[in-house]
């Protein structure tokens, strides 16, 4: 529970794909289920937040709602998750901290780029800032913890990392994650439906690009 | 549509709000909305509006706004010492003012935020389905930012008649902003991270409103609720909602508010949802202590909230 209007369902304890799954699972099957007094889900890694207007619905009944439809197995419900492919600036004035991050793993800058753009990422959640992809798992050999100090302002477009995750920056704002690069793509506009291009349990695949050829993927 | 209000100066920050912006945090997008919602439903209900209408949140003081016609309000929430033409302008009531006439709130007498309500409401088009303004990632509200000095705004034309006026919020229905906060939580969903000397604290302890807070969150400093010694200062990122207190590394409590949507460290306790409004009238330099209620006591005092509301609308004006 949190508070007297927000139902924590914990499906795991741990960040693993099959546990995420069984996260989207269950927001997806919500999603679609009318249900009065429902406000709002909020999915993230191992955990589906249910929020309810308690004057609506008691706790009792929703939580029998939720475990019938837990337990309830249709996969009409479940949508297959796409894949974006993301262009990526690696280094430079784009990516500010990739040499510090190649002198930290003793590799070369080459290395970081290949090892960061040679891995599919699951989308385990949006959260931080609207349209922020929190991705996962980063390859061990690239696991570097967070900045000792976080930037008060880290650009649109920047794509980080920090343990064993990667995200993408929708909107200038503060962050203490690495700077490896800068996209052009766009990862949230609320003007547009759906505001981002990404969901829950979609796949990531970057791929690097020169400066030069930005124009191509914008 | 015509010119309703102009701003001749905002003040610290005045934005556009409603009740928020929900079905969306899965992008990441956080409800935004009145941090006061009570306030500012009463104010929208006092001018007929519908509830969910979006008006002005006014923090501190300093706003100065012109009445370009005559129209219907009403101002409800922290008392920041509202003066219409350097007349004081009652509160929780709705009125009619004059066009040419000014509206001033000088500073803070007690609460945080005041709301103001017109009648026909405030036209703008809703981003992802609200009014509310998301400061943060520029969006909503008016141009996705806080009012400036020159804005204009626009409300739907009001009828002739100002039949509503005189409509008055009772005196006893108003919740009362002393400074000195008893904020009801429930424990969890982390408490048991704490140790039992640490969760004596948190409730035994007065804590100070830092002046840091804003819309985000409202910051404490305090005695230092320590975590258990074996667990790290993160947790794996998961949903929060308005009113968990969540305890970062630096042991320092922090109330969050309305413009958060995930987060990484732990919550010891959430302030029930009757004292939600509350936290929008709690300022910088004010002292909070936390309560642990049984749920029975939260739903309870939230009906008692929902009856004024209710009674309200039952009102003849």
């Amino acid at each position: 529970m949190m508070g007297d209007r927000a139902l924590l369902v914990e499906l795991g304890d741990e960040i693993s794909p099959s546990i995420n799954e069984k996260v989207r699972e269950l927001f997806l099957k919500l999603d679609r289920y009318p249900l009065d007094g429902l406000v709002e889900l909020v999915p993230s890694y191992r955990s589906l937040m249910v929020v309810y207007d308690p004057l609506r619905i008691g706790l009792n009944r929703l939580r029998e709602e939720i475990l019938k439809l837990h337990q309830a197995t249709d996969p009409s419900l479940v949508s297959e998750p796409k894949t974006l492919h993301v262009p990526v600036v690696y280094g430079g004035e784009s990516g500010p901290d990739l040499e510090w991050v190649a002198d930290f793993h003793k590799i070369s800058s080459e290395e970081v780029i290949k090892l960061h753009s040679g891995t599919i990422y699951r989308v385990y959640m949006i959260g931080f800032t609207p349209g922020y992809p929190y991705l996962g798992e980063l390859p061990q050999a690239l696991a570097t913890p967070r900045r000792a100090t976080p930037r008060t302002a880290v650009p649109q477009g920047s794509v980080a990392i920090a343990q064993r995750q990667t995200g993408i920056y929708p909107v200038q704002s503060p962050g203490g994650w690495h700077i490896l690069g800068w996209t052009p793509v766009k990862l949230f506009d609320a003007n547009q439906w759906p505001p981002t291009p990404l969901e829950m349990g979609d796949l990531v695949k970057f791929f690097p690009i020169q400066k030069e050829e930005i124009n191509r993927w914008t | 549509m015509i010119e309703s209000l102009e701003i001749l100066s905002p003040g610290p920050l005045t934005t556009v709000q409603d009740l928020g912006r929900y079905g969306f945090s899965r992008y990441g997008v956080p409800p935004s909305g009145a941090v006061d919602s009570f306030s500012l439903r009463v104010a929208n209900l006092l001018v007929g509006n519908s509830e969910t209408e979006a008006g002005l949140e006014i923090t501190l003081m300093g706003l100065k706004v012109r009445v370009l016609t005559d129209l219907f309000v009403a101002l409800c929430g922290g008392d920041l010492q509202p003066h219409l033409n350097e007349k004081p302008f009652d509160m929780w009531c709705s009125q009619i003012v004059r066009k040419g006439e000014t509206l001033f709130l000088k500073a803070p007498r007690s609460g945080c935020r005041a709301y103001l309500a017109v009648w026909g409401g405030i036209s703008l088009a809703p981003v992802l389905a609200s009014k509310s303004t998301n400061l943060a990632s520029r969006f909503g509200g008016y141009e996705g930012r806080a009012l400036m000095k020159g804005d204009v705004l626009f409300s739907e034309a009001p009828d002739q008649h100002f039949q509503r006026a005189g409509k008055i919020f009772k005196p006893e229905w108003r919740p009362s902003y002393k400074g000195d906060w008893v904020l009801r939580v429930l424990p969890g969903p982390q408490d048991q991270d704490f140790p039992e000397e640490s969760r004596r604290l948190f409730f035994d302890s007065p804590f100070t409103v830092s002046s840091q807070s804003d819309r985000t969150g409202i910051r404490l400093s305090g005695p230092a609720v320590h975590r258990k010694k074996d667990l790290g200062d993160s947790i794996i990122s998961e949903g929060i909602v308005p009113g968990a207190i969540q305890v970062p590394g630096d042991a320092q409590p922090i109330i969050l508010l309305v413009e958060t949507v995930t987060g990484g460290y732990r919550k010891i306790a959430t302030v029930i949802s009757a004292d939600l409004p509350l936290l929008g009238q709690v300022k910088p330099g004010e002292r909070v202590v936390f309560q642990e209620v049984p749920m029975q006591e939260a739903m309870t005092a939230l009906k008692v909230c929902e009856n004024y509301i209710n009674m309200l609308k039952k009102t003849s004006g």
